[in-house]
């Protein structure tokens, strides 16, 4: 544009016959601003300012700062995790109810079994038990912690790990979107728009999965529990237990800043972008409207995702657990062609494939895995520890090399569908969902043949 | 110039006044937009646990500032 | 008028006639209680979205008051509308292209100091602009006392203390929007008074910017940035004002020949 680029040239030869100064534009504004203030603003005592800064300096202490921040983040999983059985119990008998009622329509109107199968079995039941076991958790997950958030306390955690983030290339808010994958990594995808650097924002959504999701914690403490602990109950979890499932989550954190490192100095190279983060006060968390909002704009959007994804999946798997192929199960068949490259892994073609049929989402991988060593129609859940490890490790040969390798895979593996979905919707390229799927996944396979190739080449089993 | 420090190197509890910015581009005017202005007051508040970054108080507000982008403010003390 | 297509998509055509609802453009710093705000005001009817052709979030709303119906624009937290990142490049557009009728900026009341960079930047773009000064409650615990009306004065437009959380103030700044939006205020915002020798280029740039581009733009606020020489704006122009240039500099070429 002709005219536009004269004007330009125009003043920029202006600047240089007026001696402008780049920033007195700036510093003028401020000045006048600085002059309404002093005329307006009055400044009495500073007590509340000094009780923030008290908690300050201890929250962001070099003693008290990390254990802070993990205690809190634990105290959050805590609660939700004991606070999400009863809701989740309470909606299983409701939906099982339900399905009851479904199967007695079925048999009067005389449907046909593989109607009644693919439809309430399968599409149904799967549904029901996405929804029953991800909404309670969520429901309680995200509203915690966008109480912290509402509260001023997420900007110190970006402030207390800014240094891990910055020496892996990466944003201090990358933190952030990492603590809200640990409750649903969909979730923690669409947080990652508070970070500006599109490169930044990048990474940050392809690491995301390897923090452990809401749905895949209680695969990892059940498995904890029976090869770790001792003979304790599933939801106490003893000492060993907690400590396996708490080392897990520091890998998780350990893989997210290493691949995030590695991404930025081979794919996604690029500038550090500035970091600049305000700490603003601390503000007592509005609960009703938190609650609200964590509701209608987290969980119940992310639970629309779940059931569009989990509905034909729950068909799929239904399918394949019921054809038969002489007499054997799809399932079965499947399995067996998987075997040989899930030995490698430390895995079995049963337990590769659950995690490949869980792929809409993480919490149905055990009960699939169930369903499949039991050789059932449908998916069904174990009511104790113990006879889960009769299956598991009498039935199936697992040992404690099994249960690492398979929680070392549910760490890291591809995204679950909704999440994927999410990531597609948000950056608008099939090739970094793509992406997103592969680097956990073949990071998971590298970590589980090492392992298993060590601990089978020590013979340290 | 003498007397000058770069503000990375202000300790913790300290307060100095902004003298230059010797970034250019758009962490400059980052920094002036957070109000990082020439003869602005900065107050040292304290260090994250792993040493960076740090917070400062400016104009009343408490901005965090990474080192690579505090070393390029020059200022001086009160 | 000089508007992209994308952008009127985005908002109403200017409304004057009957029950069109009034655009109102919600700007303000980071961490200032707009969203707190914007959901005071809109209750639930809001929708989310994307700015065009960037991947900023863009939620907007509707509430009505008294006769008129008006659409609130959530633009991104900002702390200034010169364009460094995506964020103050969407709001700084909208400001200046999509041509609100009414602004408001979201004020700290616990850091204002900083947030008026913000306040008389919009000033220079537009003079429909009410400050809505929020955390009032957060400021009174700290012991800051501000002077409302003074500040009303020195800045000349509209201030409304409030504390969004408590949904206090609400009332009064639903009249002042009113009042504003119907033109029994008319809100004169005092300007910054630069150096002479800013203020002798921005009279050397003004008449060119005014031959150019007409009253698409306000030329003083174009002259400034001009002169702080901010490329981005100018492919913005470009982007959203082409065709009416064309015309323009043609039917003045006419004019003058």
């Amino acid at each position: 544009m002709n005219e536009l680029h004269s004007l330009e040239h125009m003043a920029r030869e202006l600047c240089k016959q007026n001696e402008y100064d780049r920033d007195q534009i700036v510093e003028s504004i401020y000045d006048h601003a600085a002059g309404i203030t002093a005329n307006t603003v009055t400044c009495l005592d500073l007590g509340r300012r000094g009780f923030e800064n008290r908690v300050d300096n201890v929250v962001t202490s070099r003693l008290w700062g990390f254990p802070i921040m993990f205690g809190l983040l634990a105290l959050i999983f805590w609660i939700t995790i004991t606070g999400a059985n009863y809701p989740s119990a309470a909606l299983a008998d409701l939906f099982f109810g339900w399905e009851a009622w479904l199967t007695n329509l079925c048999q009067t109107y005389h449907v046909p079994a593989w109607v009644h199968g693919f439809f309430v079995l399968g599409v149904f039941r799967g549904t029901a038990w996405v929804v029953s076991v991800m909404l309670p958790p969520m429901a309680i997950f995200f509203p915690l912690f966008t109480l912290l958030e509402d509260a001023g306390y997420l900007p110190r955690v970006a402030f207390n790990m800014d240094c891990l983030f910055k020496k892996a290339g990466v944003h201090g808010k990358q933190a952030l979107t990492m603590c809200m994958g640990f409750g649903c990594n969909a979730a923690g995808i669409i947080s990652c728009r508070i970070i500006n650097s599109p490169r930044e924002r990048l990474i940050a959504i392809l690491t995301n999965n390897f923090v452990p999701c809401n749905g895949r914690f209680p695969t990892l403490i059940a498995l904890a529990g029976i090869f770790f602990g001792g003979s304790a109950l599933l939801s106490a979890g003893n000492l060993a237990a907690t400590f396996v499932v708490a080392l897990l989550v520091v890998l998780g954190v350990v893989m997210t800043l290493a691949v995030s490192r590695v991404l930025s100095q081979t794919l996604l190279q690029g500038e550090a972008s500035h970091f600049t983060l305000e700490l603003p006060p601390y503000r007592k968390p509005r609960v009703g409207e938190v609650i609200i909002r964590s509701i209608l704009d987290r969980t119940l959007f992310v639970m629309g995702r779940a059931v569009i994804i989990a509905a034909p999946a729950g068909g799929i798997i239904w399918i394949m657990a019921n054809t038969m192929i002489g007499d054997v199960s799809l399932i079965s068949i499947c399995a067996s062609y998987l075997d040989i490259p899930a030995q490698w892994m430390g895995l079995d073609g049963f337990i590769l494939l659950a995690f490949i049929l869980g792929m809409p989402a993480n919490e149905i991988v055990l009960p699939i895995l169930i369903m499949s060593y039991l050789s059932g129609g449908a998916m069904i859940e174990l009511d104790s520890l113990a006879e889960l490890r009769d299956l598991f490790v009498v039935e199936h040969g697992w040992t404690w090399l099994t249960a690492l390798c398979t929680m070392l895979f549910a760490l890291c593996h591809w995204p679950c569908g909704t999440t994927l979905y999410t990531i597609q919707k948000e950056q608008k390229s099939w090739k970094w969902t793509i992406m997103a799927a592969l680097i956990p996944t073949v990071a998971g396979i590298l970590l589980c043949v090492l392992v298993n190739g060590l601990v089978s080449g020590l013979h340290l089993l | 110039m003498e007397g000058l420090e770069r503000l990375n190197s202000v300790s913790v509890g300290q307060s100095v006044i902004v003298v230059r910015l010797n970034m250019l581009g758009n962490s400059r005017r980052r920094m002036l937009d957070m109000g990082l202005t020439p003869g602005t007051r900065v107050d040292v508040v304290r260090k994250s646990p792993l040493g960076d970054p740090t917070a400062y108080c400016v104009r009343n507000s408490i901005i965090a500032l990474r080192e690579v982008e505090s070393r390029h403010i020059m200022v001086e003390h009160c | 008028m000089g508007r992209n297509m994308k952008m009127a998509d985005l908002i109403q055509e200017k409304g004057i006639k009957q029950g069109e609802p009034i655009t109102i453009a919600l700007a303000g710093n980071p961490n200032t209680g707009k969203s707190t705000l914007f959901n005071a005001l809109t209750g639930l009817r809001q929708h989310t979205g994307n700015w065009p052709g960037k991947t900023v979030l863009q939620t907007h709303g509707y509430f009505s008051y008294k006769d008129q119906h008006y659409k609130l624009m959530d633009l991104p937290g900002t702390y200034s509308l010169i364009a460094n990142s995506a964020d103050e490049e969407v709001a700084r557009d909208f400001l200046c292209f999509g041509r609100p009728d009414l602004t408001i900026v979201v004020v700290d009341a616990t850091c204002l100091e900083r947030n008026l960079n913000l306040v008389l930047q919009v000033t220079e773009i537009t003079s429909r602009v009410i400050v809505c000064l929020n955390l009032m409650d957060e400021a009174k615990r700290k012991g800051i006392n501000i002077d409302v009306e003074r500040l009303g004065e020195s800045l000349g437009i509209p201030v409304i203390p409030t504390a969004a959380s408590k949904g206090e103030g609400i009332s009064s700044l639903l009249k002042t929007i009113y009042d504003v939006s119907v033109g029994r205020i008319i809100p004169q915002p005092v300007m910054v008074s630069y150096p002479s020798n800013i203020e002798d280029m921005i009279s050397c740039l003004e008449p060119g910017i005014i031959k150019t581009l007409g009253d698409c733009i306000n030329s003083r606020w174009l002259a400034l940035r001009l002169i702080d020489n901010d490329y981005k704006l100018l492919s913005s122009i470009q982007q959203y004002i082409k065709p009416e240039i064309a015309i323009r500099s043609k039917h003045f070429q006419e004019v003058l020949a």
